[in-house]
């Protein structure tokens, strides 16, 4: 059973004061997310995604469509109790502690009393805010906010979590550590759909991923899938301060780091290039395929989707 | 379900409380105490008319103005702040969420009327130095003016499920004002011809007649009070402020928070 069924959603806004006219927020978007993988939703600012988020949450009503969450309607009240939402950029109440916040969401989260305290104190352990559960939240800084915001999120031991741009205001240290609690969650066999546009962080997490732009879904695969065309060219590595003049004879495109060389070569040359080494009595480090890159295959959708909207203009 | 709404109430009265609303106690003890003060000074024979007139009012003011300015944020600062989000994407119905705000917003306006009520009697007892029978009936004044609460703090929040704070300002405190005349105002109804008597006699009473909870003066001159207005009003309290939640659930179940 997939996690998430999303059935062509789709969400028209009326803007404008006197004179409404219809913008498309979400073009009709079909999309499946299934159980236990950790699902990119990838896009640059305003492309729908925190849209799509907030429609799965009931936030915003859609135009059309429909969806399933765990096996259910989305708008099943007992799907909620089952999954967790970490808003972009979270708010919270400025008087109330952490520790207050996640009890107050146990209470809306139906958490047992007798649970509720073990959990909120073990949830702000695991997030790093147990140092200060009686600070109120108006003292903190953007990066334990979003830190609270991710412990509201899993407090209630959800089965899926939505984060959207969860990495947003952390710290480098603060990025691996969400990343980690990210891992460990699909470890622990639950679903986790976070949208975000920094790729690096997509690439280094996501089983699958899916890019969005102007609304409309452009393209949907596992990373591996995505990035594994090759483009007919070989990086070799090797130990030396100097390019020979074998290698630049191939047509190497050569760049020195230290004490290692790395050049990028036609295919078909490869071995020539590795006899070149080996003439030289140069230590091969790695040779591997080109592969395209998430940022690439990302930046390429984009630029499609930007020619055809020139050309229906 | 009660649950929820009674956690979503707690929390309202907590953020109020801690946002230091109740600190207004401190000037509303300032006036009274002063007022008491003065008019033994200068007052003769009336110093309990002056206490009772003026501590009533400005218990009923105070809260109107404590009910207005909080009613009006409760639902929109929560959407501006996104703090709706995390709770709406839990199981809480819309319903529960604008019912818990109500009755959050209510008791805060009870425990703060609670309070200044002793500052009321403090006051009383200051300038007559005993109190008498009759002075039980600044209880029900007391009571009156609650009930005007729940009628305010429903509008506020009626108001707030669909306009800016601003607007619903200025809407709620219009209502409160065009209702403490609404006596007046189906006395003029009464007097209209033609379409304008259909009008304003609709206008008269569906703004909140506030006019029919104010018994200050009569309680002030010791005079009693029918058991019959004190059920009409609960009930004429009761039901607009149902009506009013109503309408913001409505307006709120079908509102994108975008």
């Amino acid at each position: 059973m997939p996690a998430i069924e999303i059935l062509g959603l789709e969400k028209t806004y009326l803007v404008g004061f006197w004179r409404k006219r219809p913008k498309c927020a979400l073009h009709p978007l079909h999309l499946q997310v299934e159980d236990g993988e950790i699902f990119g939703f990838l896009g640059p600012n305003g492309a729908g995604k925190t849209t799509t988020l907030k429609l799965l949450m009931g936030l915003v009503f859609p135009t059309s469509g429909s969806a399933r969450i765990l096996g259910k309607e989305w708008t099943d009240p007992e799907v909620k109790a089952q999954i967790g939402f970490l808003p972009e950029q979270p708010y919270f109440y400025d008087h109330l502690t952490a520790h207050e916040l996640l009890n107050y969401y146990a209470q809306l989260s139906g958490v047992p009393p007798k649970e509720r305290s073990r959990r909120v104190d073990r949830t702000l352990q695991r997030v790093g805010l147990k140092d200060v559960h009686g600070v109120q939240l108006r003292k903190f800084s953007k990066g334990m906010l979003q830190r609270a915001g991710i412990a509201q999120a899993i407090l209630h031991e959800p089965r899926l979590v939505f984060f959207d741009e969860p990495m947003s205001g952390l710290d480098p240290i603060g990025r691996r550590e969400v990343r980690d609690l990210m891992e460990q969650l699909k470890q622990e066999g639950k679903t986790v759909f976070f949208s975000t546009h920094i790729l690096s962080d997509a690439e280094a997490l996501c089983d699958r991923v899916a890019i969005i732009h102007k609304g409309e879904l452009r393209g949907v695969g596992a990373i591996a899938d995505l990035t594994s065309s090759v483009q007919g060219k070989v990086e070799i590595v090797w130990h030396s301060t100097q390019v020979p003049a074998s290698m630049k004879a191939l047509g190497a495109d050569c760049h020195i780091t230290g004490d290692t060389v790395r050049a990028i070569i036609d295919e078909n040359q490869q071995d020539a290039a590795i006899d070149a080494l080996r003439r030289e009595r140069l230590r091969l480090i790695a040779l591997t395929p080109v592969r395209t890159s998430l940022e690439a295959y990302f930046v390429e959708k984009l630029q499609r989707a930007e020619t055809s909207a020139g050309r229906t203009v | 379900m009660r649950a929820r709404v009674a956690h979503i109430a707690s929390n309202t009265f907590r953020e109020a409380v801690r946002d230091r609303v109740l600190y207004n106690l401190i000037a509303f003890a300032v006036l009274l105490s002063g007022a008491a003060i003065l008019v033994g000074q200068i007052s003769v024979d009336i110093e309990k008319l002056v206490v009772i007139n003026l501590g009533l009012t400005a218990v009923s003011l105070f809260g109107i103005v404590i009910a207005i300015f909080i009613g009006i944020g409760l639902v929109s600062k929560e959407i501006e702040k996104r703090t709706l989000y995390t709770v709406l994407s839990r199981p809480v119905r819309r319903w529960e969420f604008i019912v818990g705000k109500f009755f959050g917003l209510a008791g805060t306006l009870v425990v703060n009327t609670f309070f200044m009520a002793i500052g009321v009697f403090a006051a009383l007892f200051y300038v007559s130095h005993k109190f008498v029978r009759a002075d039980g009936l600044i209880l029900v004044a007391l009571y009156f003016i609650v009930l005007e609460f729940l009628i305010i703090c429903s509008l506020a929040l009626l108001f707030s499920s669909f306009s800016s704070p601003l607007l619903s300002a200025v809407f709620a405190f219009s209502l409160f004002v065009i209702g403490s005349f609404a006596e007046d105002l189906r006395g003029f109804a009464g007097m209209a011809h033609g379409i304008t008597r259909w009008l304003v006699t609709g206008a008269a009473y569906l703004v909140p007649n506030f006019s029919a909870f104010n018994i200050v003066s009569s309680i002030a001159h010791e005079q009693p009070v029918a058991a019959q207005l004190i059920l009409h009003n609960t009930l004429y309290a009761l039901f607009y402020a149902a009506m009013a939640l109503s309408g913001a659930v409505l307006i709120f179940e079908n509102r994108n928070l975008k």
